[in-house]
């Protein structure tokens, strides 16, 4: 490897001693000998395996639950409902303010999603709660469900989450998050040409190669240390907290080497009712989603649907830009209106751009509730802008690369979002992959720089 | 519940047990022997994490029952180091970054292993072949691929 | 109930112990073991049998009898099979085709039975503890029969085309699979036996391409009729690999590519 030591001569002390040498993995002998220990390498005496009975349908009414059958199947030790949980509704985001609570831990009069967690079966085998969750019977009466985000928008739509009353995130800013910057129909009454388009992506699973889950054990002074794979030990351990109305010195969470996660255990999904169950019990409770659930059950990256504006002149400044973005959250919140806020800041992308207007939904579906997947909120937002800049560059006859130089922030320019720009690089990094991809790019683009002498 | 009698040698090892009639190797090895290294991705036969070797052969231990396995002579990534010396693969996994999460590691290593016990010289497409029942979702197959043609290598030149 | 298994010394003996109900015939496990790990909780007890001729493979006078406990890998490295190793080779990773069986195979839901596929187009006996049938009449029913072993004549490289698509990389499961034995006479097709996985809950034959090839040569021209005829009669599945939709698109281009190639 080669480092290109010519950017930022001047800004820094080249003494560098780690960059450009190779270095042991501080893990990686415990891989290759299978030493590593993930959170399910445990087993405990008298351990208990955790099934959950799931909905079936994308929404519907519970009308009556009957675990007659079930509670006597051999090797059943408990049977969950809502009725056990403390404090069954609940929103991850509560811990910075980001409600309304609009989640219930098991479900109680409704589910709003194939696959919402309805009661859990405790047995002494995986084989005797699989069988006793086969006998758990719920009568559903079944509800019109909304499966996209256009069809919940539309007027009339069946409100998929009482909690939030319509089927978008009301922000303290309105209906969406919103960026206003400079006057965008100023914008596009100057600009030579006008191109709007739409763009829609489907929710992408993370499919860890190790699916989510937990093991908890009693320690018999009410106290549970409760072995996971979670990404955000805080936001479990926090969430718990108020789940199960216990103070966070009794749940000892230990976390460690997670296999695989990409934003897909980041919720708060299996350890409060893994907890409770052996709050219940007294035994050492697992609960491991099997591959079936980790696909369908655990939250994918959202669907989104994206309108993009741009004016653009013929010298190739974009002038205007409205952005539309509509996050696809599924039943509940989750994470879901962090990543449309977090869409609007970054609509312009890395372009300054003198006139922008950005709106992000966060919209209720009654899919499978999406969450955190690398860079949500932002990289298919990154696939809509980049794809509508090539298509600019077309518009008007210039090179794609080119036409990016011209609007690339540089520092000092003011984002649409006002936060002014420091430690740009993207000219220089479009200098390399011009470089490096061997795509000409004319003389005046290889002299520009971002860094702008003060 | 009835339980039947199995026996077999893991790593060189004589193990003995009772176990449930419809009990996979997989849960067997992790939760009666204590011998984690083989993991449970998907147990349907999908991902490969539960690779191992048995009588010289690679099979899934997510989807053979212990019981099938008396006699047997199984091998998992849990005993390829000898006296605390890592296997060829092992140090050429570690050294390739060939492993990011951990988690298909043992499989892949044991995927692995099986090529390089019949054909010590295996080509690129080979070493893909080999590996093609095994998932990977971070490291990336490069560097997989490329660790088990350094691990010939190195072995080739320790032979020679 | 806890998941038991029955090992018998003999296939009759399994074919007694199947009568119960709850039972199943344990194979490689590539099928019955991964439903019960998948939580189907409709089978107790898994019979399996023993019996060393379930493991042969024999060639006599052209035609070859493979045992139901014969996998895929047998069938791959064995020499006398060379014209069909590339069915086996298309079956899973190297781990599943040391497990996975050829009796199994018969069983196999969409998408996979990919061996049956090429059984199919083979038009294979189906050896059972109940009597042989064809593989055609086998598939139609797919009883609790137990599956001693299939034979068939052994086809030429020239006389036997194969494809399975996926959408990964060097493997993956089915989009789509083709079988063809095409008997070709003087540049002229003298006759052909089409089979096709995923193009139904099971693998089924193409009857409406294979009249169609008849008399035809091996020509862009010569097989137009037979590729806009293959997906007759086909109901293609649907499922996380591919659409039905998909799959009815591709199934003329592969076919086309297969019979010219």
């Amino acid at each position: 490897m080669k480092l290109a030591k010519s950017y930022f001569a001047d800004q820094r002390t080249d003494d560098l001693k780690e960059l450009g040498q190779g270095l042991p993995r501080s893990d990686v002998p415990g891989h290759v000998t299978g030493k590593t220990t993930y959170f399910a390498d445990r087993t405990f005496p008298g351990m208990l395996y955790l099934k959950m009975v799931r909905s079936p349908h994308h929404h519907a009414r519970i009308r009556s639950v009957d675990l007659s059958d079930a509670e006597k199947h051999p090797g059943v030790h408990r049977i969950l409902t809502h009725k056990d949980i403390p404090h069954n509704l609940y929103t991850i985001l509560i811990l910075i303010q980001v409600g309304p609570e609009d989640e219930h831990v098991l479900a109680e009069d409704k589910v709003r999603w194939k696959g919402e967690a309805v009661v859990a079966v405790l047995a002494d085998s995986e084989r005797a709660a699989n069988e006793a969750a086969a006998k758990v019977k719920v009568d559903y009466e079944v509800l019109p469900d909304v499966l996209d985000i256009d069809s919940a928008l539309a007027p009339g739509a069946p409100i998929v989450n009482e909690h939030h009353g319509q089927n978008y995130y009301m922000y303290d800013s309105g209906q969406s998050r919103k960026v206003r910057y400079g006057d965008v129909e100023k914008g596009f009454a100057e600009a030579d040409h006008i191109l709007e388009q739409t763009y829609y992506s489907s929710p992408i699973e993370q499919a860890p190669m190790e699916t989510t889950g937990c093991i908890v054990t009693p320690d018999g002074n009410d106290r549970f240390t409760c072995y996971t794979n979670t990404q955000a030990m805080f936001f479990t351990l926090d969430n718990t907290s108020i789940i199960l109305q216990m103070p966070g010195h009794k749940l000892h969470m230990v976390g460690g080497t997670v296999g695989g996660g990409f934003g897909g255990k980041v919720d708060v999904t299996v350890e409060p009712i893994a907890i409770l169950a052996a709050k219940l019990t007294g035994r050492p409770v697992s609960f491991i989603y099997g591959r079936y659930e980790e696909m369908q059950i655990s939250s994918p990256r959202a669907a989104e649907k994206i309108v993009l504006k741009d004016g653009v002149m013929k010298d190739g400044r974009i002038v205007a830009r409205q952005v539309w973005g509509y996050t696809d959250a599924g039943a509940y919140s989750r994470h879901s209106p962090y990543g449309a806020q977090k869409g609007a800041a970054h609509y312009p992308g890395p372009y300054t751009i003198p006139n922008v207007w950005v709106d992000t939904w966060c919209v209720y579906t009654n899919r499978t509730p999406s969450s955190a997947m690398r860079g949500f909120g932002v990289t298919i937002a990154d696939f809509a802008l980049e794809v509508q800049m090539d298509k600019l560059a077309r518009l008007i006859g210039m090179d794609p690369l080119e036409f990016r130089f011209i609007n690339a922030y540089r520092d000092g320019d003011m984002k649409a979002h006002r936060q002014p720009t420091t430690g740009a690089a993207l000219i220089e990094c479009m200098q390399e992959a011009s470089r490096v991809a061997n795509w000409p790019i004319a003389e005046k683009y290889l002299e520009m720089s971002s860094y702008k002498e003060v | 519940m009835a339980k039947v009698p199995v026996q077999f040698t893991l790593n060189g090892e004589e193990k003995a047990d009772f176990v449930d009639g419809g009990a996979t190797l997989l849960k067997v090895l992790r939760e009666k022997v204590g011998d984690t290294s083989a993991k449970a991705g998907c147990q349907q036969g999908t991902c490969g994490s539960c690779s191992v070797i048995i009588d010289g052969e690679l099979r899934l231990s997510c989807l053979t029952l212990a019981e099938t396995c008396g006699g047997a002579e199984i091998h998992t990534t849990g005993g390829l180091a000898t006296d605390g010396v890592l296997h060829p693969l092992q140090r050429a996994f570690m050294d390739e970054f060939a492993a990011q999460c951990g988690f298909c590691t043992p499989g892949m290593i044991m995927a692995a292993k099986v090529l390089l016990d019949r054909n010590p010289n295996p080509s690129h497409e080979d070493v893909v072949e080999a590996l093609s029942g095994n998932v990977c979702r971070c490291t990336g197959y490069e560097p997989i691929i490329r660790a088990v043609l350094t691990a010939a290598r190195s072995n080739s030149q320790n032979a020679a | 109930m806890p998941l038991a298994l029955k090992t018998c010394s003999t296939i009759s003996e399994a074919g007694t112990a199947l009568k119960e109900a709850g039972t199943r015939y344990l194979g490689g496990g590539t099928l019955v073991v991964r439903a019960a790990n998948e939580g189907d909780v409709s089978v107790s007890t898994l019979v399996r049998s023993t019996d060393p001729a379930l493991s042969s493979i024999s060639i006599d006078g052209g035609r070859a009898t493979i045992g139901a406990s014969v996998t895929m890998s047998a069938v791959a490295r064995h020499p006398g099979l060379s014209s069909i190793a590339k069915v086996a080779k298309a079956v899973g990773g190297p781990a599943i085709r040391n497990m996975a069986t050829v009796g199994g195979n018969l069983f196999a839901a969409s998408p996979y039975g990919d061996f049956t596929v090429a059984l199919l187009a083979l038009d294979a006996t189906v050896h059972t503890t109940e009597g042989h049938l064809g593989a055609e009449e086998f598939l139609a029913g797919r009883d609790g029969r137990v599956v001693s072993a299939v034979s068939f004549d052994v086809p030429s490289a020239e006389q036997f085309r194969f494809v399975k698509i996926s959408r990964i990389k060097p493997k993956g499961v089915s989009v789509l699979s083709i079988a063809a034995l095409v008997e070709n006479a003087g540049g002229k097709i003298n006759g052909a036996r089409i089979a096709l996985g995923c193009m139904a809950d099971r693998p089924i034959r193409a009857k409406a391409a294979e009249k169609a090839l008849a008399g035809a040569t091996l020509t862009e021209e010569g097989v137009a009729p037979a590729v806009a005829a293959i997906g007759e009669g086909t109901r293609p599945l649907t499922d996380a690999i591919a659409s039905a939709w998909y799959r009815g698109e591709v199934l003329p281009v592969h076919f086309r590519r297969l019979l010219l190639e």
